[in-house]
């Protein structure tokens, strides 16, 4: 019967920022395929910790795919083999009997590894707080006819916000250049009127924080597209090259 | 500036340089061609260029545009190691849609770099470079005959026409990807023009070493 898998699991295990990591294999009886991925290693860390041993650390939150906290690297994957899903919407009937998982943190410079599964995302942080926002109040619910917004605009707009800031792209890219990311929290407000008298500023700000912080130079491979569990287009980036190019040759 | 200290500004740079080198080659092929239909012809353009000054300045504008292109292209590659950092994946799936030039990039360029570094000994070293230092310039059917002549020749060229291919297929779309004119139509779009424009442009030059290579081995007689 296949309502049931074991397998084994092979964990990234690092004691600090600074510590020398590596792998340790633990093996899994009879984990129901209905179980989610975190779930099972809920299931594992209470086995390491009856056995008096360390709990692996991962980052998770909502567990429904909305606050971006889970970030793990499984089967060669960011948010591991389903498409469009995060890690927290991730099953184990995605998986067979007798396989063995690989699991790892995001591996990039900007993100270091904090312990074990988990890095340290702040770099993201600081790129928003260098302008991915409305700095004025935009007041109450306008009449919605007061502020026509054509269809294909509000669409594209709402897929870019759709971004959890999760960092898979980054994870996912030869180049580790956050580029997806970025052009996502650019791109929800450059379409919309209300982003559009703070849009070069935004740009720049943006653009320069994300070099600053040290991320990679796009070579458009589309890795991060491909492997957004909120499937932001590469046509994003483009939109960010325009934006800051128009901006810079308006200066 | 810009198009030095953002990352962006860089990729400008690598974009106009790389879509003028494409440029480039379309014209280098077309005028090649010229001499499947005679070599005569070919030997008329050879002398309308020769080192005139505007064949100066042309030859001037693209050396430039190559040393920008390849100097971006270790810095930028350089940066983009640092910020992928030195930790490895034990495991890791390419994507179905990530294309390997892509990846590729900076190692088709020295590939090209090599044959290109043959391609001006071979040619410009011959014709062009002469006539500069004054010295008499060899004509360019003997330059043609001398070259693929040597049966060597024709591989060598055909792995760097390849290695222009895959750089091309990549590179076309992704320039324009860069310098912000694409969207979600027009990616498909120049990813299909890029592809259709390196086919012709390479199997073109293809064609032109192979049917140089027979003709001046004696194989054909035409
Ligand atoms: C005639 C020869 C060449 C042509 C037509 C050409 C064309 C291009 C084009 C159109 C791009 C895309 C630019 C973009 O993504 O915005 C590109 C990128 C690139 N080229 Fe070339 N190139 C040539 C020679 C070279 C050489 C000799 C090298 C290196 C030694 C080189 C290295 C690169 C690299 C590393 C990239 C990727 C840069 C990045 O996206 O960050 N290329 N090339
Ligand atoms: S663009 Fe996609 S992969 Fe990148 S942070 Fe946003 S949701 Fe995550
Ligand atoms: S835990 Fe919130 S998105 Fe996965």
């Amino acid at each position: 019967m296949e309502n049931a898998i074991s397998f084994n699991i092979k964990v990234w295990r690092q004691a600090g920022p600074k510590e020398q990591g590596r792998f340790e294999v633990y093996q899994m009886q009879d984990i129901p395929t209905d179980t989610s991925f975190l779930e099972m290693l809920d299931i594992l860390n209470e086995q390491l910790i009856e056995q008096g041993k360390e709990p692996i650390a991962f980052d998770h939150d909502c567990r429904e795919g909305i606050c971006g906290m889970c970030s793990l690297y499984i089967n060669g994957h960011p948010h591991g083999p389903a498409t469009g899903a995060t890690t927290c919407q991730l099953y184990m009937r995605r998986f067979h009997d007798g396989e063995t998982i690989t699991v790892e943190p995001w591996r990039s410079a900007a993100f270091p590894v904090i312990r074990d599964l988990m890095v340290n995302r702040n770099a993201f942080d600081q790129i928003q707080q260098a302008g991915g926002y409305v700095s004025f109040n935009t007041g109450g619910a306008q009449d919605a006819n007061a502020l026509p917004i054509s269809k294909v605009d509000a669409d594209e707009a709402m897929d870019s916000a759709s971004c959890i800031g999760c960092g898979a792209c980054v994870a996912a890219c030869k180049n580790g250049s956050a580029m997806l990311f970025v052009s996502a929290k650019v791109s929800q407000f450059a379409l919309l009127p209300q982003g559009k008298p703070e849009a070069a500023r935004r740009v720049k700000a943006m653009l320069q924080k994300m070099d600053e912080l040290g991320f990679g130079n796009c070579t458009n491979t589309g890795a991060c597209a491909a492997e957004c569990p909120k499937q932001i287009k590469l046509s994003n980036i483009s939109r960010l090259n325009r934006e800051y190019i128009c901006a810079k040759l308006a200066d | 500036m810009w198009l030095t200290n953002s990352s962006v500004g860089r990729k400008v740079v690598m974009s106009v340089t790389g879509l003028f080198l494409i440029l480039f080659l379309t014209f280098h092929t077309l005028m090649n061609a010229v001499a499947l239909f005679g070599f005569k012809y070919y030997e008329a353009i050879c002398e309308f260029l020769g080192a005139n000054w505007y064949a100066l300045v042309g030859t001037a504008i693209l050396a430039g545009g190559f040393v920008l292109h390849i100097i971006f292209a270790f810095w930028l590659t350089f940066q983009n190691r640092k910020a992928r950092g030195n930790d490895r994946y034990e495991e890791s799936a390419k994507p179905a849609s990530v294309e390997w030039a892509s990846q590729n990039m900076l190692v088709l360029g020295i590939i090209v770099l090599c044959f290109m570094g043959l391609h001006l000994c071979q040619f410009w070293a011959k014709m062009q470079l002469p006539e500069i230092m004054g010295e008499h310039p060899q004509s360019g059917t003997d330059a043609l005959a001398l070259a693929f002549g040597n049966w060597w020749t024709l591989p060598i060229y055909l792995v760097g026409f390849c290695a222009l291919w895959f750089h091309i297929t990549h590179g076309f779309w992704s320039a324009f990807q860069t310098i912000g004119t694409a969207n979600e139509k027009w990616i498909c779009r120049f990813k299909c023009i890029g592809w259709w424009w390196a086919t012709i442009v390479m199997g073109l030059f293809a064609i032109e070493a192979i049917y140089f290579t027979l003709h001046f081995n004696n194989i054909i007689n035409c």
